[in-house]
């Protein structure tokens, strides 16, 4: 029997009087109006916000959430700060409206992190440059790691690395950000490091470093690329393996004992930062004000206690040592995808010069 | 086994002090409230007001009744707007939709309403069962799932679904294709390479769901509305019965229990979740119907059976997220969040570590869905009665109620432009006789399907065998199969046994 779907054009069916009933109508409409006026995300700029350049729930987020809430405790803000969630084009419309919007506005703070100035480095964010704004500062890290599975055949980076180099295509490495993102930027490192041709890294992109993690433990990949605080919840199960991690020195906790990579032998290290930049255009006072806001909230007991939470390690580096460190980065990161052949067509990891 | 009852035994105990009671009241009221606008959602409600939990110093335990009545609570208030306005805010919302809406304009929204909290909570409470006896086996049942079975699952879903839109299947396919193609727009999942965005920034993430839904539904149910409409009379007149029979119930018990278990294991494999459950128990209802059904114009079957699934889904991706770490949906996503600022780790070990606070997370999902029964219940007669404005004031008010949802969601005045290309889209589809959920379907599963695809090739280094190499995964080809053939085949017989009859007359 052929029936018809909802989607097509129904005749309404007769008329009916409102009625006395109509107030009760009414009173829904009230309420669904009042819902409409408190939820609209961006409304007129009274006091400072943080653009949080992802959804409400990612480290972007956290970084803004958490900062503003230590900041509207101190007298350090002139009003309240507001986090207002910007999402796109992986912070690519945040820090767009930065520079077309926002320039020489003090009153706004974007939240970054080594995702922004990788995606900058690769001209993934079209013609804008690192330098159309001013980088405030980071207040808190992570560090990549690498790790098989715990029945894997490798006990150490050593011995990874030379069964990688005998035979490149018998290894998948699975991480939790896109092809040439920064899992897949950790491996690269080490390939290069190894002596071997980056094109032959068998790497597969996952949803997020849990789902990266679980094709490690199903047996589906043979070689995990992510952050600490992504396998701390596996090392207890014994599931899992840290062959080494991307610091400059060992980690303490749960990973303790794990050598760095450049204590086996593969002088690369990966820092996942948290920190912020500013719109270009300010002048110097209003940019050595906000330094001195983010060296207060850096320096605060409740910054520490939130960074341990949000399991971060210590990373402070604020003002112009910062701005210097994250110009070094982009010119790191823009050398290295010149180097393997990743900047050709705007990170399409094609053939290089 | 009794372990796990005497623990959950213990959550309920925690969840049912008092504090925590008038908390999950609140959140549902609240929820409810938030949830009829659906750009804002459940996700995004849960995760502004998750630093205000945290900042009030409210017990861990607390702020995950409060957190889970809200989820609760919007779930529904989506369900509203769904089932009376037609304007969906979420993928699972869509099935919903179809039945739902078709529905109210024959009178029946109150029905849809009630038997969508009775689903959701009969959903809720079979699959608290599934988590207590089935939890340890389907973790480790999750981690199997690799990319090539998720490929197959997708395969079956499409399959399951291909008679979702009614008779033209050429149109259907139409539609699917057009959904494909717009999952196509915005950064390329596996390398980030930008796709049809024509330098658009805006477009580099893609077109939102929100944007394509409640244009493609709301924005071109009011252009009808507008077509058919003068001097403003009433849009929906009958309201018939708002209470449920126990009988119709009953009747509707094997199509809860079907939505029930299928969206339970469905919401165990992360990443698929509520959406592919809802869109799953659909397909799979009205292919055992067959031609008994109505679906589409207003079976009930087709409103119980998606939101039975969806809430189990919800319960079923606890096991991922508390087992595993994985959030399963935005929801778990943002309750992984909750659990990390209270300084709890999601893993392998949790059950063993910390059970009352498995137990607890689930005792309080499952307090939510009570009172969500209890509050919304008899307030269904208070919603429906919205629909007795008149058409003059009522359209105009799902106008703005689409337009705001879809800014709430970026706060992008571009998404205005596309919601009114959609709506205009949507317009032309209906009046073409295209069918819409399969637009939508195809929007969803599109990226899903493409991502495990890509995967499993890198994995396998290009070999299309790694398709076919698991039990798991010729399984569920398999299934993929007989869902194409067999309603086919049934078809067949039966035609062939009237014929049959028809002669021995």
């Amino acid at each position: 029997m052929p029936f018809r779907s909802s989607a097509m054009p129904h005749r309404p069916p007769a008329v009916n009087r409102p009625g006395r009933r109509r107030g009760v109508g009414t009173a829904i409409g009230l309420v669904l109006l009042l819902g409409l006026s408190s939820c609209s995300p961006r409304s007129e700029a009274r006091g400072t916000e943080c653009v949080a350049p992802a959804n409400p729930g990612g480290g972007w987020d956290l970084t803004c959430r958490v900062t503003a809430r230590i900041l509207n405790q101190t007298d350090a803000l002139p009003g309240v700060m507001r986090t207002v969630n910007m999402p796109g084009a992986g912070g690519g419309v945040a820090f767009a409206h930065a520079v077309a919007r926002r320039g020489g506005d003090a009153t706004v703070l974007f939240a970054a992190s080594p995702a922004t100035t990788l995606r900058l480095a690769q001209g993934q964010y079209g013609p804008l440059q690192a330098t159309d704004v001013r980088w405030l500062g980071a207040l808190g890290a992570e560090y990549g790691i690498v790790a098989v599975a715990s029945d894997s055949p490798w006990e150490d980076l050593g011995e990874l690395m030379e069964a990688w180099r005998a035979r490149p295509d018998s290894i998948v490495v699975s991480g939790g950000s896109a092809i040439v993102g920064q899992d897949h930027m950790k491996i690269l490192l080490l390939a290069r490091e190894a002596g071997i041709e980056p094109r032959r890294i068998r790497y597969v992109p996952f949803d997020g470093g849990g789902e990266a993690l679980t094709a490690l433990v199903g047996g589906f990949v043979e070689v995990f690329s992510g952050e600490a605080s992504e396998v701390e919840a596996y090392l207890e199960t014994g599931a899992v393996r840290v062959l080494a991690v991307l610091a400059p020195e060992p980690l303490d906790g749960l990973l303790a004992g794990v050598p760095t990579a450049r204590e086996s032998g593969y002088p690369v290290e990966w820092v996942t930062w948290r920190g912020f930049y500013l719109p270009g255009g300010l002048q110097e006072a209003e940019y050595r004000e906000w330094e001195a806001r983010l060296e207060r909230v850096g320096r605060s007991e409740e910054w520490a206690r939130a960074r341990a939470q949000a399991r971060l390690r210590p990373f402070h580096l604020v003002g112009p040592d910062f701005e210097s460190f994250v110009m070094e980065q982009v010119s790191e990161f823009g050398n290295l995808a010149r180097d393997l052949g990743l900047l050709d067509g705007a990170g399409r990891g094609g053939r290089g010069p | 086994m009794m372990e796990s009852l005497g623990q959950l035994g213990m959550g309920f105990a925690v969840a049912l002090q008092p504090l925590n009671l008038a908390l999950a009241l609140g959140g549902v009221l609240v929820g409810t409230v938030v949830g009829m606008l659906p750009g804002i959602g459940p996700i995004n409600a849960i995760a502004i007001l998750l630093p205000l939990l945290f900042a009030g110093g409210l017990p861990p335990e607390s702020s995950l009744i409060l957190l889970a009545g809200i989820y609760y609570g919007s779930q529904y208030g989506n369900s509203i707007s769904t089932i009376l306005l037609n304007v969906p805010g979420t993928a699972s919302a869509v099935v919903t939709a179809l039945d739902g809406h078709a529905m109210t304009r024959a009178g029946r929204g109150g029905e849809a309403l009630a038997l969508s909290a009775v689903s959701s909570f009969v959903g809720g409470t079979l699959s608290i069962l599934g988590l207590v006896f089935l939890a340890p086996v389907l973790a480790s049942w999750a981690v199997r799932f690799g990319p090539a079975e998720y490929f197959a699952l997708m395969i079956f879903a499409f399959a399951a679904l291909s008679s979702l839109s009614g008779e033209s299947v050429p149109r259907a396919l139409a539609s699917t294709g057009l959904g494909l193609l717009l999952a196509t727009v915005g950064m390329d999942p596996q390398s980030a390479v930008p796709r049809f965005t024509f330098g658009q920034l805006r477009l580099f993430d893609g077109v939102d769901f929100v944007v394509v839904t409640i244009g493609l539904f709301a924005v071109s149910e009011i252009l009808l509305t507008l077509d058919r409409t003068t001097w403003g009379r009433a849009a929906v007149s009958a309201f018939g019965r708002v209470r449920l029979g126990m009988s119709e119930l009953w009747g509707m018990a094997l199509t809860l229990l079907r939505g029930s278990v299928v969206g339970f294991l469905v919401g165990v494999l992360p990443g698929a979740g509520g959406t592919l459950a809802s869109f799953m128990s659909y397909g799979i209802e009205q292919k055992m119907a067959g031609s008994d059904g109505r679906f589409g114009e207003g079976d009930p079957r087709g409103v119980a059976a998606p939101e039975s699934a969806n809430n189990a889904a919800a319960n079923g991706a606890m096991i991922p997220l508390l087992t595993l770490g994985i959030p399963g949906s935005g929801t778990t996503a943002v309750l992984l969040g909750a659990l990390l600022g209270m300084n709890v780790t999601p893993g392998p070990l949790l059950m063993e570590r910390s059970p009352e606070l498995f137990w607890g997370l689930v005792a309080s999902m499952y307090v939510g869905n009570v009172f969500l029964l209890l509050l919304n219940l008899p307030l269904v007669g208070v919603f429906v009665r919205v629909l007795r404005l008149p058409a003059w004031v009522l359209m105009p008010g799902v106008a703005a109620l689409s337009f705001v949802s879809v800014y709430a969601v970026n706060g992008s005045a571009f998404d205005l432009v596309l919601v009114t290309l959609f709506g205009a889209l949507g317009y032309l589809m209906r009046k073409g006789g295209f069918p819409l959920a399969p637009v939508i379907l195809g929007l969803v599963l599109g990226p899903l399907m493409e991502k495990n695809l890509r995967r499993a090739l890198a994995l396998s280094g290009g070999e299309w065998g790694v398709m076919f190499t698991s039990t798991l995964s010729v399984a569920l080809w398999a299934a993929a199969v007989a869902a194409l053939v067999l309603p086919w085949a049934f078809e067949r017989t039966r035609r062939f046994r009237r014929a049959a009859g028809a002669e021995t007359d």
